[in-house]
């Protein structure tokens, strides 16, 4: 088994310490970790997650804009940060593994590394309280 | 190959007479290949007595890990900058802003070294290194960042079929709850998975490290770890701790062994040479 590049290493690290929910896919978009914060949004243990990409998430967590559009795999935010290789952030609607819907704030940034390297992206999500 | 340790000492340099078993320079270290090729491994105070008997040498590739000065100090002070015909290549990490030899160019340059780098005698070469494997002569050398605060490369040396690895400042179990239980997830095992020799840090007994967590050194009970992870054949301990005697370093090393590691440990002296 190959090691991780020691920026994914640090960076799967730092999530483990934050209550921000934290999502962290290689450049090839294989899930790589979500954090314990993100475990109580998405209704899913990471353990349990099994293999998973991110052009999945738009099926597997229903995602849609605030209006209830379907969001397309493209479309997501960490969908963009993976495949442009830039910030990209968006508020949406999504069921979680539990059959929860929860309205959410997620921001993706690409983790790019010196030497040109595109290592992955990550999610950082929250969710709106809702009135 | 043949390895030979010219100063394993970390943070700066401790001569006394309280370290004269293991060394008071900071970190050198010679590699030979079987045809007599050479690398040098980070220029610290070592490196003086190494360049002294470098008269003959025509090129010398030397591969710093990082610039902290423990790692840098001594190039100011290795013969074979000051000699004409002497073909110096100096390898080591790229930074993202920054050639590094302008990075060096901040120690070696007035008023902290009275000579330029650009007034040095030598046909000097610097190169920036990416993570991709390159030859030297017969060596295969892959270069890897590893933990240690600033970009700080770990190496992996392979020669004649065996394997050198070096990670001379190094903190695998920063921030990871149960160190090692993943190879994927841990720094530096692509470098050491294997190798016949294994030279880390080992700057803190287990009590002082809850208190430099972060510092970018390890425990020795995580050097231990690091290399039973990594299969290694043999260990050497590297960067001890400044503040560490020789009495000190060897009840460490004592309660070291009391493990049964499953591999040969070596303490690092000064002076050491091992065939790898």
């Amino acid at each position: 088994m190959a090691q991780q590049a020691i920026e994914l290493i640090l960076l799967r690290q730092w999530a483990s310490y934050l209550t921000v929910p934290l999502l962290l896919v290689d450049h090839e978009g294989v899930l790589l970790f979500f954090n314990e914060a993100a475990e109580r949004v998405l209704g899913q243990r990471f353990e349990d997650a099994g293999d998973l990409r991110a052009e999945q998430l738009a099926d597997l967590f229903n995602l849609q804009y605030e209006d209830g559009e379907r969001l397309s795999p493209v479309e997501h935010p960490l969908g963009i940060a993976l495949r442009e290789r830039r910030p990209a952030h968006l508020r949406m609607r999504m069921r979680g593994l539990d059959g929860s819907w929860r309205l959410i704030e997620s921001t993706s940034m690409p983790v790019e590394a010196q030497g040109s390297r595109h290592l992955g992206a990550f999610a950082m999500f929250w969710e709106v309280p809702q009135p | 190959m043949k390895v030979t340790l010219w100063g394993t000492r970390g943070s700066i340099p401790s001569a006394g007479p309280e370290t004269v078993r293991y060394g008071g320079n900071t970190a050198c270290v010679e590699v030979r290949a079987s045809d007599g090729s050479l690398l040098v491994l980070d220029a610290g105070s070592g490196i003086r007595r190494l360049g002294a008997t470098l008269a003959s040498e025509r090129r010398i590739d030397l591969l710093l890990s990082h610039l902290h000065m423990d790692h840098v100090q001594g190039l100011g002070f290795f013969a074979p900058f000051f000699r004409p015909g002497a073909e110096v290549h100096l390898w080591g990490p790229s930074s993202t802003d920054q050639r590094m030899r302008e990075r060096l160019a901040r120690y070696l340059s007035p008023p902290l070294f009275p000579v330029r780098i650009r007034d040095l005698p030598c046909a000097l070469t610097i190169h920036g290194l990416t993570e991709e494997p390159f030859a030297l002569g017969p060596f295969r050398v892959t270069a890897k960042l590893i933990c240690h605060p600033g970009g700080t490369l770990g190496y992996r040396i392979e020669e004649g079929g065996r394997v050198l690895a070096y990670l001379p400042d190094h903190e695998p179990a920063l921030g990871v709850r149960h160190f090692p239980r993943e190879p994927e997830w841990t720094s530096g095992y692509d470098l050491a998975r294997g190798a016949d020799v294994l030279i880390h840090d080992a700057q803190y007994a287990d009590g002082e490290y809850a208190d430099h967590e972060g510092w970018g050194h390890s425990a020795m009970s995580h050097t231990l770890a690091m290399a039973s992870l990594c299969d290694v054949r043999r260990l050497v301990t590297f960067h001890h701790d400044p503040s560490h005697s020789d009495d000190f370093l060897d009840a460490l090393h004592e309660d070291a062994l009391g493990c049964r590691p499953p591999y040969e440990l070596v303490p690092g002296r000064e002076g050491l040479t091992l065939e790898v």
